[in-house]
């Protein structure tokens, strides 16, 4: 080449571009990134917007105003006739109301006989602090006629007043706290006695007419019954129903429809589960309403076509070349799917198990169907106990109209959503580490 | 091609190994017809395989010679629609008689796939795994030695032997077939099927499997399908071909490779089509 004198080389003249369409190409290109940035973007606003306003109004939910008060248990309240050896309702029975309210007024520095005065005290002390000093007394009844300080829980107005919340510029008569109530409420702020506290309350609770001693105990141990029946029933019956269909089941137009109805269901609404349980569970197998166990054989239901779904899948993605080598090594089918396919499919299937599940722990419609929208203020004891959910218990908070429950509201909603974060994030992260590359 | 095909002229003319008198059958397909679903894929092959020889099964994409392979240990039962016709024979037993037991028989016929394919397990559990669920070894000892012995007879314990435990994935292509291999020797099969073998491999992982095959057949008899004419050359003792579903042509390679009595064979070999 080199040898070839450069004046017999051909020049070639510059070739005339084509226009083939770069321009609008690149164009194209750029608006639909363009696109594509402003549909991510609307969608992280209003996530944003929610997760705000969720915060913003939930956060105070953590915390519950108290007044700590030398409570001086007294024997002339409790038990005024010494009846307590022989008979233990005396103690049950008692005005311990009047003991916190006592220890209030001389606090305050009120004259004990200054009635108008006492008469503005009602509704600054919560009607909590009679459970709160019983339960003190029946631990351990030798606290008669001791002094004791303990933290008696502030009435849920004086808990938003005390937080900030009430507007002070309405005038008095149309506010549910006084403007006595605020001027206490302020010199007991000076004095220390009143502050705010981790709101345990808001954990172990369960249902009161009383925003400061209502809770989610109730949803959240009936939550956690639930899941553990959805785990304990979804997932054997799930795995056993996917491996039949995909591995065992011959191919015709028997599987074909019920591959159709399983998709099928995963549609179905969750309140038309609601109504099959009722039907099946309650009328007609005579099931207990409210109940847990019943909840979690709905979301059972729910949850099942979604693992299904899920582990097919992740069956399906199990190379054949594997199948292939364990049959052909003599592996019974059984071997193959228990020994290869199963744990080669198993990230899969518990993230879809995983995804289910929170889907159900968030679901309600088929829960308020089945009666587990009730007042319960007991923890249940077992799953065929009268329970709540937690997604319930959101609902039955949002239709109460006092700040202190919008508050609690807003407060279960943040733990809802902690708990579906918690969940989908250690689906991603299991994903994630038992990912297999072929 | 043509070079090839003289060289084997050469060979066959120097040593006559056409008639043997002491080939023993073991395995003999009669009038094997195979369908998936209505489309019949196989017609009427009439083929034996002799003990201790390479057969090798060679014809165009999509003539039927892997289909028949995968007949030999019933790998064609996992499709749900294919249908095999005809009988085919192990040692003079029906294998489609119903008193024979698939896994049993997979066990006395294993198979070596086209891709190489271990089990995301350690080297030593893929070739482990077959003598377990058959029972094969007593006391993890007799494993040790089962497993020793069959990644030695696949050439490959020098290289693997420090790395048990790590995974057969993390091998190389040439390697892991190997590995395919020793797996299936495990179980102490009476045939070995082999799909393709090499053609995941580059050349020196090639040569280096043909050169374990011809090694396995003092032991073994090795069915193999190849798309390579040079390798069924190098490797078999008798080769079959296939086209369009119908075996074409059997016989000694030597003979199929200089002198088949079947145009379509000459033609094939040559290059000329396929």
């Amino acid at each position: 080449m080199t040898d070839i004198p450069m004046n017999t080389m051909v020049r070639v003249a510059a070739h005339p571009r084509r226009d083939i369409g770069l321009k609008a190409r690149y164009a194209a290109e750029r608006r639909f990134r363009i696109y594509g940035m402003l549909a991510i973007s609307v969608g992280l606003a209003f996530l944003a917007i929610m997760l705000i306003t969720i915060v913003t109004k939930g956060y105070t939910a953590f915390w519950q105003t108290t007044v700590s008060l030398p409570i001086s248990f007294d024997e002339k309240v409790i038990d005024p006739s010494n009846k307590r050896a022989t008979d233990p309702t005396v103690l049950i029975k008692a005005n311990y109301p009047k003991l916190a309210e006592k220890a209030l007024i001389a606090k305050l520095g009120i004259n004990p006989d200054d009635k108008p005065s006492i008469l503005k005290l009602k509704g600054f002390l919560s009607e909590g602090a009679r459970v709160q000093l019983r339960n003190i007394v029946a631990a351990d009844p030798s606290v008669i006629g001791t002094t004791r300080d303990v933290n008696i829980l502030a009435a849920a107005n004086l808990d938003s007043a005390f937080k900030g919340q009430i507007d002070l510029g309405v005038e008095e008569a149309r506010r549910k706290v006084s403007d006595q109530q605020i001027a206490w409420m302020n010199k007991l702020r000076a004095d220390g006695a009143m502050a705010e506290h981790f709101n345990t309350g808001l954990f172990s609770y369960g249902a009161s007419s009383r925003p400061e001693t209502s809770g989610m105990g109730v949803a959240i141990i009936g939550s956690f019954y639930m899941m553990v029946i959805v785990l304990l029933l979804a997932l054997p019956i799930g795995v056993a129903a996917s491996i039949y269909l995909e591995e065992f089941a011959k191919k015709n137009r028997f599987t074909d429809l019920i591959e159709v109805n399983i998709n099928n269901l995963a549609a179905v609404p969750s309140i038309v589960f609601g109504l099959l349980g009722l039907a099946v569970f309650i009328n007609f197998l005579g099931m207990p309403r409210s109940a847990a166990f019943v909840g979690g054989l709905v979301l059972t239901l729910m949850t099942l076509p979604t693992i299904i779904i899920a582990t097919r899948a992740a069956l399906a993605a199990v190379p054949p070349s594997i199948r292939a080598a364990a049959l052909g090594l003599g592996a019974s089918k059984m071997q193959m799917v228990f020994q290869h396919i199963l744990p080669l499919a198993a990230p899969g299937i518990l993230t879809g198990t995983i995804i289910g599940l929170a889907r159900a722990l968030g679901e309600t419609a088929p829960l308020l169907l089945i009666g587990m929208v009730a007042f319960v203020a007991d923890y249940p004891k077992t799953p065929f106990d009268p329970a709540t959910a937690l997604p319930v218990q959101i609902y039955m908070w949002a239709n109460e109209a006092e700040r202190a429950f919008v508050e609690r509201m807003s407060g279960a909603i943040i733990i809802l959503l902690v708990f579906l974060m918690a969940m989908n994030i250690t689906a991603i992260v299991l994903r994630r580490r038992f990912e297999r590359r072929w | 091609m043509n070079i090839m095909t003289e060289q084997s002229l050469e060979n066959a003319v120097g040593d006559k190994m056409n008639a043997k008198s002491n080939e023993v059958i073991k395995m003999r397909g009669d009038k094997v017809g195979v369908f998936y679903g209505d489309k019949q894929a196989l017609f009427d092959v009439n083929l034996d395989v002799r003990l201790n020889q390479v057969t090798a099964l060679i014809g165009p994409s999509g003539c039927g010679k892997s289909t028949f392979l995968r007949c030999l240990n019933r790998m064609n039962d996992t499709i749900d629609s294919a249908r095999v016709t005809g009988k085919i024979t192990l040692d003079e037993e029906d294998i489609y008689d119903k008193n024979i037991d698939v896994v049993e028989l997979r066990a006395r016929v294993g198979m070596v796939f086209q891709k190489p394919n271990p089990f995301p397990k350690s080297i030593y559990e893929n070739v482990a795994y077959g003598p377990r669920i058959h029972g094969l070894a007593k006391r993890k000892a007799d494993m040790d030695q089962i497993v020793e012995q069959s990644l030695k007879k696949a050439a490959i314990w020098n290289e693997v032997k420090d790395r048990l435990q790590e995974p057969g994935t993390g091998l190389s292509g040439g390697q892991q077939q190997r590995l395919c291999i020793a797996r299936a020797i495990a179980v102490s099969p009476e045939v070995i099927l082999m799909d393709e073998p090499c053609s995941a491999l580059d050349p020196i992982a090639t040569a280096r499997v043909e050169e374990l095959i011809d090694e396995l057949r003092q032991n073994y008899t090795i069915v193999i399908v190849t798309h390579s004419m040079q390798q069924a050359a190098r490797v078999s003792q008798r080769t079959a071909m296939f086209h369009l579903g119908y075996l074409v042509e059997e016989g000694a390679t030597d003979k199929m490779f200089t002198n088949p009595d079947d145009k379509r064979t000459q033609d094939y070999i040559t290059g000329r089509f396929g």
